[in-house]
């Protein structure tokens, strides 16, 4: 039964996200805002995987969604004009970044691990800070933009076609959830959940554990490095808030807001993370302590989740 | 040369010494309570707008010595309605209460003392330089070195001698049976929490002379304060202390090196510590796990 209704939630959900640039204006929304609430979907689904599904909390999953976006902005900008080359080597530089980094926090635990991923997130703030003759510094990486896809019969234009863009970020965020998906239901990510549950265990039954949560570690960070680039794609621009802590910390109260123990909690997170900003901010100059006050009611009355409560409710 | 290089570690000490003060605050609240508190920053800048407001009716040292108590009051209200709550459930959960409160601190001082940053007056005699050859010495920053020195000398005396501050010690090694002792550790935890937020408050008040004030004062400041912890080793707080010390010292050198790099370097060098000593310079292997 269970198993019945994720999977009619998972179509319904589907048919929602395939439809959304037709059904959202209808409800004051606009395509920019479907592609926004994707992109930041992906990256909280990225930083659900080491969390709800290794457990394991990373509060600086921003220096990989800042490394996919400069890498494919400069990409673009300074190497060759390909959109997909760009998300290309976007990605392959956040692969790199979490390689190294992985490897040094691989031995830390719980708040610790939190802790020195957050110090970590900030030295690329600080390199794309100063380093303006490259990365343009404060003022962000601008003069460039994503290019329209060749696909050798016809081309498909992503670049003034907003439309399209969104089915382009859709495509990305399905391969990538798949991607996800099929990981998690290998051996390799049942692994992870018994490290989950309990990492004693898992260590006493022989499994190394250190080396799980390193390629853990690595996998998130490439999904979110993936999200990274489309978000310098969707305004054409990246700047060092990129990088921030409180760019990281948005990505784990979204996996947290809709549920970090289901697989598409997170994009319902984000969807309500992005939709109140988006709402709030257009109201009062004052929409962070909205916001604020909002997670500290979530985390003190609701640690579950949107999806969570849903679950509970049915009593499943 | 030998002259810039002595100005700018005597700089990175005082700099240091700041960050340590703060890092010490958030320190004893992580070891005791497990809490890594986000929302420090906006203690801090609290703690700095409470003395500029009271500065007309105290002067400046009535408020250097009333805001960091105000300031730690409210720590202490904060920590009995919300930060309580969370105690016995995953760290993360406390970690983004902090980072929600963080939003609502900042958000709050900008309604109510404006975005603007406002300067902070400090004595005259304070504000000119020591010595004509020594220019960049001026007494502010000196006079800031030693009431950190005071605070961080008080606050390891009451750690070491008086019956509050044995217990957090031993709290912070073993909670459990520190309560089967009969200590209400409720109580503990709180006052722990407001004499954390007391050093940040106090941090808040002594930052405001030198950088002025503006709502974001404490989020320049709170990173440093993070990288001192890892650095120094997690569950001790000498070890806090001499990484706030080092890290300003490795931040004054590298500027007159790569001046690109002053903030970037404390990073590089947490890497370093963390390759080698997972665990920090002083700290305790065993709380990694």
């Amino acid at each position: 039964m269970k198993n019945l209704e994720g999977r009619i939630g998972t179509i319904i959900l589907w048919l929602l996200l395939l439809t959304a640039p037709y059904w959202m204006p209808l409800f004051g929304g606009y395509t920019g805002l479907g592609t926004r609430v994707l992109v930041l979907a992906l990256a909280a689904m990225s930083v659900n995987f080491l969390l709800g599904f290794t457990g394991v909390l990373s509060f600086g999953h921003a220096a990989f969604f800042g490394l996919g976006a400069y890498g494919a902005g400069m990409t673009i900008k300074y190497i060759y004009a390909s959109t997909m080359l760009g998300l290309a080597i976007g990605v392959l530089v956040g692969i790199l970044g979490a390689m190294i980094i992985g490897a040094m926090i691989v031995r830390l635990r719980g708040v610790y691990f939190a802790m020195v991923t957050i110090a970590f997130g900030q030295v690329f703030y600080f390199v794309a800070f100063r380093w303006s003759s490259l990365t343009g510094g404060d003022d962000g990486l601008t003069g460039w933009k994503r290019v329209p896809l060749d696909l050798g019969v016809t081309q498909i234009d992503i670049l003034h076609n907003d439309i399209a863009f969104y089915y382009l970020v859709l495509v990305c965020v399905a391969v990538c959830s798949a991607a996800m998906a099929l990981l998690l239901r290998s051996p390799f990510g049942r692994t992870l959940l018994a490290i989950r549950e309990n990492e004693r265990r898992a260590r006493f039954l022989g499994i190394p554990v250190d080396k799980h949560i390193w390629m853990s570690f690595v996998c998130s960070a490439a999904f979110c490095s993936v999200a990274g680039a489309l978000y310098a794609y969707l305004d054409n621009f990246v700047d060092p808030r990129a990088f921030r802590w409180e760019q990281s910390g948005d990505f784990v109260i979204m996996a947290v807001l809709g549920g970090m123990r289901s697989f598409w909690g997170p994009l319902i997170g984000a969807a309500v993370f992005v939709v109140l900003q988006d709402k709030i901010s257009s109201v009062t100059d004052y929409w962070m302590s909205i916001l604020g006050l909002l997670f500290v009611l979530a985390v003190v009355f609701f640690p579950r989740g949107v999806l969570g409560v849903v679950k509970r409710k049915q009593g499943l | 040369m030998t002259q810039v290089i002595l100005f700018n570690v005597l700089n990175g000490l005082i700099v240091g010494a700041f960050y340590a003060l703060m890092a010490l605050g958030l320190s004893l609240i992580l070891n005791l309570s497990g809490v890594i508190n986000f929302a420090h920053g906006g203690f801090l800048a609290l703690g700095a707008y409470l003395a500029y407001s009271l500065a007309p009716y105290l002067g400046f040292w009535g408020g250097l010595a009333l805001a960091p108590f105000l300031t730690a009051a409210l720590g202490l209200i904060i920590e009995r309605v919300l930060i309580r709550r969370l105690y016995g459930r995953d760290p993360l959960y406390s970690l983004l209460l902090t980072f929600g409160l963080a939003f609502i601190f900042q958000d709050a001082l900008r309604f109510l003392w404006g975005a603007q940053s406002v300067p902070y007056q400090i004595p005259g005699w304070l504000a000119s330089p020591l010595s004509a050859s020594l220019f960049f010495l001026t007494g502010y920053r000196v006079f800031m070195v030693v009431i950190v020195a005071l605070a961080v000398t008080a606050l390891f005396l009451i750690l070491g001698y008086t019956r509050l501050g044995i217990r957090i010690r031993a709290g912070t090694l073993d909670l459990d049976t520190v309560s089967v002792l009969g200590v209400n550790v409720r109580v503990l935890r709180n006052l722990n929490f407001g004499l954390g937020i007391y050093l940040a408050g106090l941090a808040g008040v002594l930052a405001a002379g030198m950088l002025g004030l503006s709502p974001t004062i404490g989020d320049t400041l709170i990173m440093p304060s993070f990288v001192a912890i890892i650095v120094g080793g997690l569950g001790s707080l000498p070890g806090t202390l001499a990484g706030g010390l080092l890290i300003g010292i490795a931040s004054g050198l590298t500027a007159v090196f790569l001046p690109a790099g002053t903030e970037a370097v404390i990073y590089v060098m947490m890497a370093l510590v963390l390759m080698v000593r997972p665990h920090g310079l002083f700290g305790d292997a065993g709380r990694l796990r």
